[in-house]
């Protein structure tokens, strides 16, 4: 089982709704809102807990939005 | 135990792994949604950053989508005219010989209008780093048919398709530099997954300590994607790149240094 505990924090108004994070995400965390933010991008966000803190979303978000944080359990 | 962990016990500071360097300015880039450029803007300023030199790195920003690079690295900046990076780049190197330099340019600026200034630097074997991003088209301007363009690629000046008998065959330009006996580090890198994201990294690392060294000129290709140009959604056009781009473009080290 996992160790790991991860948790990302998305800034939703500086995310354009480009979804790569989505297809990056081994665990299916991340999926598209259906609100939209300020600029009318649909946003990214968290759908369920299973975060590893894996860094992928973020590494490749092309705006930097997304900040890890991971623990060991 | 794991029932006692809530979302506010892991969002604390000291459990952070991955934030947004510091190094990029708190804006948002211009850039369309999905495209490389952001990705390989934070990259290098992630490698600045860890190396502890952004006070002593000046960047030469082309012409292009990144022409306003400046507004968002927060370093020391010089825009330079269509495809005359290099050659600035030059100059700042010489007369600054203990400061970093980079260009970081399009293919539109790199391997179009400023070829003989790309070529004639890494002939010279200056002591810099151009960083090429190469989407093949013109992205800025709407997409226009660009010397990378692929075989049969669709562009809005080429919309049936590039047809090498007329309109020549696409530029490797990677390829070419890497002849060079000015070059020391040549490389073709991606951003569009994960895996190659943290490739790209330790690539432009590379490339910016080759400076240190005084060896010569560190080129580092990053094969991009243009959503906007090409008319897709991001996923879309990355898994095109891999299709098409790679096999024309295949990714890795040209030219690794003799140790």
């Amino acid at each position: 089982m996992a160790k790991v505990k991860g948790e990302i924090v998305i800034n939703i108004e500086r995310c354009k709704g480009c979804v790569l994070c989505v297809a990056a995400c081994n665990e299916q965390v991340i999926a598209m809102s259906k609100e939209v933010n300020g600029k009318g991008y649909h946003y990214a966000e968290t759908v369920n807990e299973n975060c590893t803190g894996c860094t992928n979303c973020a590494v490749l978000c092309p705006d930097g939005v997304i900040t890890v944080y991971r623990v060991k359990i | 135990m794991s029932e006692n962990i809530t979302k506010e016990s892991i969002i604390k500071e000291e459990n952070c792994v991955y934030k947004r360097t510091n190094l990029l300015v708190d804006k948002a880039l211009s850039y369309c949604p999905g495209c490389g450029h952001g990705t390989a803007h934070r990259l290098l300023m992630e490698v600045l950053e860890e190396m502890n030199i952004q006070s002593e790195t000046i960047g030469i920003a082309p012409v292009g989508c990144a022409v306003l690079a400046y507004e968002f690295l927060d370093i020391d900046m010089q825009q330079a005219a269509h495809g005359r990076a290099p050659a600035v780049a030059t100059a700042v190197k010489r007369l600054m010989p203990e400061k970093f330099v980079f260009t970081y340019q399009g293919d539109g600026d790199l391997a179009a209008i400023g070829t003989a200034e790309t070529i004639h630097a890494c002939n010279r074997g200056e002591n810099i780093t151009i960083i090429f991003i190469n989407n093949g088209i013109y992205g800025m301007t709407g997409g226009q048919m660009a010397p990378t363009t692929l075989p049969g690629m669709k562009s809005s000046t080429s919309p049936y398709g590039r047809e090498v008998e007329t309109m020549g065959n696409p530029l490797k330009m990677t390829e070419l530099v890497a002849q060079l006996p000015g070059t020391y580090y040549v490389t073709r890198q991606s951003v569009h997954t994960p895996g190659n994201v943290r490739k790209a990294k330790k690539a432009l690392r590379k490339a910016m300590e080759n400076q240190k060294l005084n060896k010569g000129l560190s080129f580092v290709e990053i094969v991009s994607n243009c959503n906007s140009g090409w008319k897709m959604t991001p996923v879309q056009s990355n898994k095109w790149m891999e299709e098409n781009m790679f096999p024309f473009y295949p990714l890795g080290d040209i030219k690794v240094p003799v140790e």
